[in-house]
């Protein structure tokens, strides 16, 4: 494979998803299906429906950001009374309590986090769908820091577990998992796969192409 | 008289012959990667993302992090990681009983998420790579080696250890005025097992693993 892989025009080549070997396709189809040689994943020239897939992620994740802030992530039932947390006062806990190094970090992780990864998807996306040349390299680094931070905001899901099973007394006090849990739950699982399913060299495609 | 060393890889095998063809993952451009010396990180000329990374004896390191690892999780999962003192009554706490937990009161899904992140996928990621790892190092090949360690790439993403870690520190913040926490042995493993974790998968040299266990080089 090797041999033709080296002597064969560039437009021809692809590398496999999986292993990174590098195989020649033939006709130039962008999908075409072919098996990679050396560990049989499915070869394609760019990650097969990028744009659509990566748009419907975002749009779910952006619906579910909306509810996973409105409904508190849990209740902490002390001494008859109930006190709901969302995932803000959370972080505003924190700062009150004169931590303010770890609520920087919360409100980053669980706050800046979700929102920062929305809005780069989107603007990737849309820069991609006109063409644009601007920074191609910029807009590569972007998606690296998007793919690096996305997994940070799992932090809230791990506080609420980790409470929810050491404060189960019932006597004094309980801490009950809330809806927003389960929302933000699904914020964090769907920017994930939107980031994977971002296909960045499709940013340099359309740069050259608009190169002429 | 048996020789170990007859059946390990010399380090003459150990570098991937210069001026392979390979194309950047970010922006697909070919590029011939050249003698990278150990340590060393190739970029790709046109947006700089890693192409290649060359581990000094990147096999031995990454079994010995992986095994290191494997006793380390076995440890935090059999321990108790945090126990909560509040009017004498001490509660104790494994990673499973905090799954359980979620089940119990209604939300699965989260538990579901919980314990992929948290037991499944670091599992799964130590023992691929010692299921991948350990022959090559014996010199011997197995079958299924290739399909375990493209797995190994899918799962990475979801091994979220070091994101735990943080939970726990937020959570013991949060219960201070509440009640007395002690740390349990869980605790210290989990905190020794990120940066093994993390060792281990950025002292792996894929590309050399691929081209043993390739199915066609």
């Amino acid at each position: 494979m090797t041999p033709s892989a080296a002597t064969s025009s560039i437009e021809d080549l692809a590398s496999c998803h999986d292993c990174g070997f590098v195989v020649t396709l033939a006709g130039g189809a962008h999908h075409a299906a072919t098996h990679c040689p050396r560990c049989r994943a499915a070869v394609h020239r760019r990650k097969p429906d990028s744009l659509n897939r990566t748009w419907a992620l975002v749009i779910t994740a952006a619906m579910l950001y909306i509810p996973a802030n409105l409904f508190p992530v849990m209740t902490v039932i002390s001494l008859g009374k109930a006190q709901a947390d969302t995932i803000l006062s959370g972080a505003i806990y924190l700062l009150v309590h004169g931590m303010w190094p770890l609520a920087l970090i919360v409100f980053f992780a669980s706050v800046v986090v979700p929102l920062l990864k929305l809005f780069a998807l989107t603007f990737l996306l849309i820069s991609v769908q006109k063409g644009s040349r601007w920074r191609p390299v910029e807009r590569t680094k972007l998606y690296h820091v998007v793919e690096a931070v996305g997994r940070w905001s799992m932090t809230d899901i791990y506080v609420v577990t980790i409470l929810v099973a050491l404060v189960s007394l019932g006597n004094l006090a309980t801490i009950e998992a809330g809806v927003g849990a389960i929302y933000f739950a699904g914020v964090v699982v769907a920017t994930m796969l939107a980031a994977e399913s971002f296909d960045p060299r499709l940013i340099w495609d359309r740069a050259r192409e608009s190169n002429g | 008289m048996f020789k170990f060393s007859a059946t390990t890889p010399s380090s003459a095998d150990l570098a991937i012959p210069p001026g392979w063809l390979t194309l950047c993952h970010a922006c697909d451009l070919p590029s011939r990667v050249g003698d990278v010396p150990a340590g060393g990180t190739a970029r790709c000329p046109r947006c700089g993302s890693v192409l290649y990374r060359r581990v000094r004896d990147s096999l031995d390191r990454t079994l010995a992090l992986a095994l290191a690892g494997l006793f380390l999780f076995a440890a935090a999962n059999a321990f108790p990681f945090l126990a909560l003192k509040m009017q004498g009554n001490v509660t104790h706490t494994t990673l499973s009983t905090g799954v359980r937990a979620l089940y119990e009161q209604g939300t699965p899904i989260v538990a579901s998420l919980v314990l992929l992140t948290t037991i499944v996928a670091p599992l799964l990621q130590i023992s691929s790579l010692i299921f991948v790892l350990a022959p090559l190092r014996l010199g011997r090949r197995l079958p299924g080696q290739a399909r375990v360690f493209r797995l190994l790439r899918r799962i990475q993403p979801w091994s979220m250890m070091e994101v735990f870690i943080l939970g726990i520190l937020v959570s013991l913040v949060k219960l201070l005025d509440m009640a007395q926490i002690v740390p349990g042995i869980a605790l210290w493993s989990f905190v020794l097992l990120i940066p093994v974790l993390a060792a281990a998968s950025s002292s792996l040299d894929a590309e050399w693993v691929w081209r043993r266990i390739g199915l066609a080089q």
